[in-house]
């Protein structure tokens, strides 16, 4: 059954810096208390393209990180591959603009109650909201190691900082410009093995969520990806943002990404049947 | 601040303000209710329910247009056994008013879900969905049929005795849609809500398919408001003493107060909650506050008040 993260609110935010990060743009905005209330997983839909746009529907973004800060109080980061319109327009807006939020939304990444090593895969920006989480599961005595993957080095998001959580962090690109050639998902299974690893999280794109259901599935480990589907509202109205997830009876039902994710069970979805009809 | 009699009746029911949501766009109401207490508007308007639970359409169900979006979702729902034993009293204990919207694929299953709620307490009205462009087949729309919408109207008329309103929602997609309008009031519903989305098509120039998974879906937003307001506005010169639900594209108090003024005696709103989930509050507060601009001391003073000659209009 759905549970609502009840503590969304809808909040005028301020961005305090907007600044470019890679291909990608780092956006700090000004939420006071509500980033206390944010954890790893959830998200944040935000209004675009002002009072007067053509673009009526908010956009989706995966929180990287919160916190809180003497001369800022509660911030939230952002990581933003401007893409389409929407977030073109997000990557535009300087310091000062005022942004009109509803956070936190969706499912969080669940921490494990005993210190067990983890691995962390992130795909492309995905990687954002990874760094925010493990710093959680290092707090928790978690050993954490990371996997980084992109078509392209341009496209891989590690931040400096980012690698204080963690154990090691390995980068693989399909063209081999940075780190190792190969794909993402090449060394799961053996790390998995290595390191004793019982939960597997993940972000990035779909196609890269189910490669790493596949192999997590067949060595019983716990996979925990961050889903992305098209939204139209973000807060479980609209029904666009579906996608088969079997319950535990086995039976499987067109569950909301925006209130029974972003973050599932990667062996409940049914990415065979993502897009088909049931 | 002078006082302004903000309530308005459909059927024989009563609702302290005009302000509803549209089927389709409040879920399950739980949503809803963070942003605000669903009391605090005229009413819910359910998704429409349909008999048994059904998983909707595949993926993707959305596309974003110009000052509008296409949905393609296909009337997933729950069933009406589970909506009655879940989502009623959910709404119930929030003191919403409930208009339960429901649908089906046959005469008969619209009897059958109105036979279901008959007995159910809290509901303040039916809306009988013979509209939805997310079927299988476009042909079993009842609403681009005028003797398929009587006899479905006819046929929940009967059921549900005469004490529960029906209102009966319509497409704009039709040759005549007065003609439409005409057949479901005679054949006794109460009001009527206008409008549906509009099917409409987005083809992805990338994979050059159809982008929706069900290829077609219903425009709704900003962009169908003009067809909406005409709508209205024709369905109410040829009909002016039945009540309408007015929706399409309401996004601010003005495009409300655009909607009574052609002849609606409330508006619903949809997708606005979409990109603002306390859209219905603003709208509310808004078309509030331009009634007592204009002097009106009541909502019901300006249902239909463009059709009004010139001359009567200076003593509003």
């Amino acid at each position: 059954m759905s549970h609502i993260n009840k503590s969304a609110q809808q909040l005028l935010a301020p961005i305090i810096s907007n600044k470019k990060v890679g291909q990608y743009q780092q956006i700090i905005i000004n939420v006071g208390d509500l980033a206390s209330l944010c954890k790893p997983g959830n998200f944040v839909a935000i209004n675009v393209g002002g009072s007067s746009s053509s673009m009526i529907l908010r956009r989706a973004f995966a929180i990287s990180r919160v916190s809180t800060s003497a001369t800022f109080g509660g911030t939230m980061e952002l990581i933003v591959a401007p893409h389409g319109q929407g977030s073109k327009w997000l990557c535009a807006q300087g310091e000062g603009v005022v942004l009109d939020i509803v956070a936190p939304l969706g499912t969080a990444f669940g921490i494990p109650t005993e210190a067990v090593p983890v691995l962390l895969v992130g795909g492309g920006y995905g990687s954002a909201p990874l760094f925010g989480l493990a710093e959680v599961l290092n707090a928790r005595g978690c050993r954490v190691d990371m996997l980084l993957g992109a078509s392209t080095g341009t496209k891989i998001y590690a931040p400096m900082e980012g690698k204080r959580a963690v154990n090691s962090m390995r980068i693989y690109t399909e063209d081999g410009s940075m780190g190792q050639p190969g794909r993402i998902t090449d060394p799961i299974a053996e790390l998995v093995k290595d390191l004793d690893i019982a939960v597997v999280y993940s972000c990035g794109p779909m196609p890269m969520l189910s490669a790493i259901t596949t192999i997590t599935n067949s060595l019983s480990v716990v996979h925990q990806c961050a889903v992305e589907e098209a939204m139209a509202c973000g807060i479980g109205v609209c029904m666009t943002c579906v996608l088969p997830v079997a319950s535990d009876d086995g039976s499987v039902s067109m569950l909301r990404s925006c209130i029974d994710g972003p973050v599932m069970d990667g062996s409940k979805v049914q990415w065979d049947q993502v897009g088909k009809q049931l | 601040m002078s006082s302004l009699d903000f309530s308005t009746t459909i059927g024989n029911t009563w609702f302290p303000a005009p302000t509803f949501t549209a089927s389709g766009c409040a879920s399950s109401g739980r949503e809803l209710a963070q942003f605000f207490p669903l009391r605090d508007m005229g009413g819910v308007v359910t998704k429409s329910v349909m008999s048994k639970a059904r998983n909707g359409r595949p993926t993707p169900r959305m596309a974003e247009t110009p000052s509008g979006m296409l949905n393609s979702i296909g009337l997933q729902g729950p069933g009406i056994d589970a909506f009655i034993a879940k989502d009623i009293p959910y709404l119930v204990e929030q003191k919403a008013r409930i208009i339960v919207s429901i649908a089906g694929e046959t005469v008969e299953e619209y009897s059958t879900l109105a036979r279901k709620l008959r007995s159910v307490s809290g509901i303040s009205a039916i809306e009988v969905n013979i509209s939805c462009p997310n079927v299988e087949n476009r042909g079993l729309v009842f609403a681009c049929d005028p003797e398929a919408s009587r006899r479905v109207i006819d046929g929940v008329r009967r059921t549900i005795g005469g004490e529960l309103p029906i209102i009966a929602k319509l497409s704009p997609d039709v040759t005549d849609l007065v003609s439409i309008a005409r057949g479901v009031v005679e054949a006794g519903a109460d009001g009527l809500a206008l409008i549906n989305t509009v099917l409409g098509m987005v083809i992805n120039v990338d994979t050059m398919r159809p982008h929706l998974g069900g290829k077609t879906g219903g425009l709704s937003g900003p962009a169908i408001r003009p067809i909406a307001v005409r709508a209205v506005y024709q369905v109410h010169a040829a009909l002016p003493k039945v009540p309408i639900l007015g929706m399409g594209g309401v996004a601010s108090g003005k495009d409300a107060l655009e909607m009574i003024l052609a002849g609606a005696s409330g508006v619903s709103i949809g997708t606005a909650s979409f990109g603002n989930p306390t859209a219905i509050m603003k709208i509310q507060n808004e078309l509030k506050q331009l009634l007592i601009d204009r002097g009106f001391t009541s909502l019901n003073q300006a249902i239909g008040f463009a059709h009004r000659p010139e001359a009567e209009n200076s003593d509003a």
